[in-house]
């Protein structure tokens, strides 16, 4: 199934989840309401027509609106691949279902959307840091974050002799 | 050296130069691969570029270890890690930066918000190696580099 119809098959499965299809290159995009994230997944892996046993990638993504996870997903049954989006406006802290319930693999992918962009898993089993340190400052991949001058005693700004933060590096 | 004056097999020497010469012709390395210069570390201790033959020889413990080889990225959690295990080693010892981002943080200068710019930050560094990962024979020369400075140290201490 290509995307359209697998966003078409799912809008006749879950008339209520307010799914959308999204024009983008290289292929469409379903966008997800977060509170239908979980329900979507269920029917995603379960159902016999789509059976996405296999959840490829999920990554966070920051756009100049929008704080959004995205879902990569492929069935190895039927050869056909989906991206899936879901998230919220930028200004306040974007949460979304945890999906490791359906997929395992997402555990660690979500812990590491939490540390490089501060999105919240709800119901997360271990909802910490998975690459930065537990104590760090901030969420890195931020288009708003600003690095630590020390973490630890450990010196991290340049040496004085490159570009100041100022003047358009970080 | 003053040879052939005391018949065979009796060599007259310093103490500086005994203990110089088995110091730098054993140098046993603390392997610290970190990114990609580990991989030219392996070959240069792989039989094509035998490090064996210099006596260097890698050791995966700072306790047995003379030299502290940082090859690759050091990053701030690891720098934490690398100081504590550059204070395990038992003195006399040196370390050895090899490559752009243990010299200075190399690509991540500008843009690395959790690399350390430069492992001479943390601990004291005594050859830098520079390259992008260095070639092997760039750390050989390293190695022979970090010799000749062992041969220039004394087991004297300066008077108070």
């Amino acid at each position: 199934m290509t995307i359209p119809e697998i966003h078409t098959y799912l809008r006749e499965k879950l008339p209520g989840a307010g799914l959308e299809l999204v024009e983008a290159h290289p292929d469409p995009v379903i966008r997800v309401p977060a509170e239908a994230m979980i329900e979507v997944a269920g029917v995603l892996r379960d159902d016999s027509e789509l059976h996405f046993e296999c959840l490829m990638c999920l990554s966070g993504l920051e756009t100049a609106e929008e704080m959004l996870v995205v879902y990569h997903l492929y069935s190895m049954r039927h050869g056909h691949k989906c991206t899936l989006k879901c998230g919220g406006p930028k200004g306040d802290q974007v949460v979304v279902p945890t999906v490791c319930r359906i997929w395992p693999t997402a555990e660690w992918h979500e812990r590491e959307a939490f540390d490089l962009f501060g999105i919240r898993f709800e119901g997360h089993p271990d909802p910490r840091r998975i690459l930065c340190p537990d104590d760090w400052e901030g969420h890195p991949l931020r288009k708003d974050y600003v690095p630590q001058e020390k973490w630890h005693d450990i010196p991290l700004t340049q040496r004085g002799y490159g570009r100041s933060r100022e003047g358009g590096g970080l | 050296m003053i040879e052939g004056r005391f018949g065979p097999n009796i060599i007259i020497t310093s103490a500086d130069r005994v203990i110089n010469w088995a110091r730098s012709r054993s140098l046993w390395p603390l392997t610290f691969g970190l990114a990609c210069c580990a991989i030219e570390m392996m070959a240069t201790n792989a039989s094509r570029f035998d490090l064996d033959r210099f006596g260097i020889f890698p050791r995966p413990t700072p306790r047995q270890s003379d030299c502290l080889l940082v090859s690759g990225t050091v990053t701030a959690k690891m720098g934490e890690r690398l100081v504590r295990l550059y204070e395990q080693m038992a003195e006399p010892k040196w370390v050895i930066s090899m490559g752009a981002c243990a010299n200075s943080g190399g690509p991540y200068y500008e843009h690395g918000y959790h690399v350390v710019k430069g492992v001479d930050q943390i601990i004291p560094v005594d050859v830098y190696i520079p390259g992008c990962p260095p070639r092997p024979e760039a750390l050989i020369d390293g190695f022979l580099r970090l010799r000749e400075k062992i041969m220039r140290e004394t087991i004297a201490r300066k008077q108070a």
